[in-house]
């Protein structure tokens, strides 16, 4: 399979393609013939491992960041405001490159090593999506804690618990409860966000529908196919995170009525 | 290996050049988007379910579905459709225009449905005519309630594209990735093209706190 490099994709000019493109052949048993079909289909597994590996980097360093940002510590809340920024401002595609690229340079003689890891790209997709996502979840916690009245704090520490305990205990499990909604939204997103590793040779979805049309030239009815996969994707987590709200819902604490 | 600024001023021309493609694509992907999503917003608050419908399943399917799959979707269609090759940069327009329609119609969605009845009906009571209600309570209302989403999802629309990389497009990050390829100073090149969109997003996201503080105080928000 080959690398990902743009501008190859599709019609290239007075390219075969070009001269197809004026009575173009829709042919959908592409999406199903071997080998396009187990194609496609690891690359639904890749989406998938990539999406829930990158969510649980992103929600525990998202937890701990976005309560870094309302600490006592004035330390604490700039280096956590000062990763939020710089993860938030930066395009995930330019993060992506600056990971794959960049950051096994930095380290010298050892960067031919670095390079060999077998899957590299594949571990540079996962952690590098958990960092940028986690930027993203940390605001919806701080959200989250704003939220929380100033009597739930004090109601805790006059319980004689530590400013730990507190978070641990009370805050924490009361503020994830609140955020669901937004949450559920990153979570959709993260799986969306998992075919910007295609820049980087991944073989998830989006790779395999681009590796599909440079192979058959047939990449509309791919990316039409890769369309529905999306979606259903993101139908499923709806329903999953639906799941999970319902699971943790404290009666009469949640907006919707318990 | 220390830091070699020479590789970054040297090609600064070629890669300037890319962020003027950028701020291109970028402010029309911003006007085509505002304007549908515009409309598309008022398809999300219409009574009639022939408009309604439609309207909400395009702006739900679209939301599911990554960018780069649109982006690629509307490349290969095009040449279906008009018989020959275009331009990436028209595609990538295209694409972005289609799907911040979407994004920027929840905004506008979400502005319409905040102006409340009383609020609108208090208007016409003082004798106000249907442009002079427009003209003068709902639509700066609205407005100044819109700006920082506004704003944000600017943002966002100008990060996103970066994304016109994967058909090809020369725009900034293209554009630095030939100069790596030639080069092979990643860490001077990416650096260089974070740190510019770090600037100017966060000049972007400062506006937009700017804004929300300010109408906040006043309470519009």
């Amino acid at each position: 399979m080959k690398k990902f490099s743009p501008g190859f994709a599709g019609a290239e000019p007075n390219s075969k393609e070009a001269c197809m493109a004026f009575n173009y052949n829709f042919d959908w048993s592409i999406l199903w013939s071997d080998p396009y079909g187990m194609w496609i289909i690891q690359g639904i597994g890749y989406t998938l491992l990539i999406g829930a590996c990158a969510w649980v980097i992103a929600f525990l360093l998202g937890v701990l960041i976005g309560t870094m940002r309302v600490s006592n510590l004035r330390i604490l809340r700039f280096l956590a405001t000062l990763y939020t920024e710089v993860f938030r401002n930066i395009p995930f595609l330019v993060q992506l490159f600056f990971w794959y690229y960049a950051v096994p340079m930095l380290f010298g003689p050892l960067t031919p090593i670095i390079n060999k890891i077998s899957n590299l790209n594949l571990y540079v997709a996962i952690v590098g999506l958990g960092l940028y996502t986690a930027s993203r979840v940390a605001e919806h916690v701080r959200a989250g804690y704003a939220s929380i009245s100033r009597d739930q704090y004090q109601a805790a520490l006059s319980t004689g618990m530590s400013q730990v305990q507190m978070y641990r205990y009370i805050i924490i499990p009361y503020c994830l409860r609140l955020i669901i909604p937004p949450i559920t939204t990153e979570f959709l997103t993260i799986f969306k966000n998992t075919s910007i590793a295609m820049v980087i040779s991944v073989s998830e979805t989006t790779f395999m529908t681009y590796q599909i049309d440079a192979e058959t030239f047939h990449g509309f009815e791919a990316t039409t196919a890769a369309m529905v996969i999306y979606f259903f994707i993101g139908m499923s987590v709806v329903k999953l995170m639906d799941l999970v709200e319902a699971k943790f819902r404290i009666p009469g604490l949640s907006g919707r009525g318990g | 290996m220390f830091f070699d600024y020479h590789v970054i001023i040297e090609n600064l021309p070629y890669l300037l050049q890319g962020l003027v493609v950028t701020f291109k694509l970028a402010g029309l992907a911003l006007a085509g988007g505002i304007f549908f999503g515009m409309l598309v917003g008022l398809g999300r608050i219409s009574q009639r379910n022939l408009i309604y419908y439609p309207v909400s399943a395009f702006v739900n399917f679209l939301r599911n579905i990554p960018l780069i799959i649109i982006i690629f979707w509307v490349y290969f269609i095009l040449p279906i459709m008009v018989g020959r090759n275009i331009d990436p940069f028209l595609a990538a327009a295209l694409a972005f225009i289609i799907f911040e329609s979407t994004y920027f119609g929840e905004i506008f969605r979400a502005g319409y449905q905040s102006i409340s009845k009383d609020m609108v009906g208090s208007a016409y009571a003082t004798g106000l005519t249907y442009w002079q209600v427009a003209r003068y309570v709902t639509i700066p209302i609205a407005f100044r309630r819109m700006l920082p989403s506004l704003i944000t999802q600017s943002i966002i629309t100008f990060q996103d594209t970066s994304l016109a990389f994967v058909i090809g497009l020369h725009e900034f990050v293209t554009r630095a990735n030939v100069v790596n390829n030639l080069e092979y100073r990643s860490i001077e090149i990416y650096s260089f093209v974070a740190v510019v969109f770090l600037i100017l997003c966060y000049i972007g996201s400062r506006i937009s706190l700017h804004f929300e503080t300010k109408y906040r105080k006043a309470n519009v928000l």
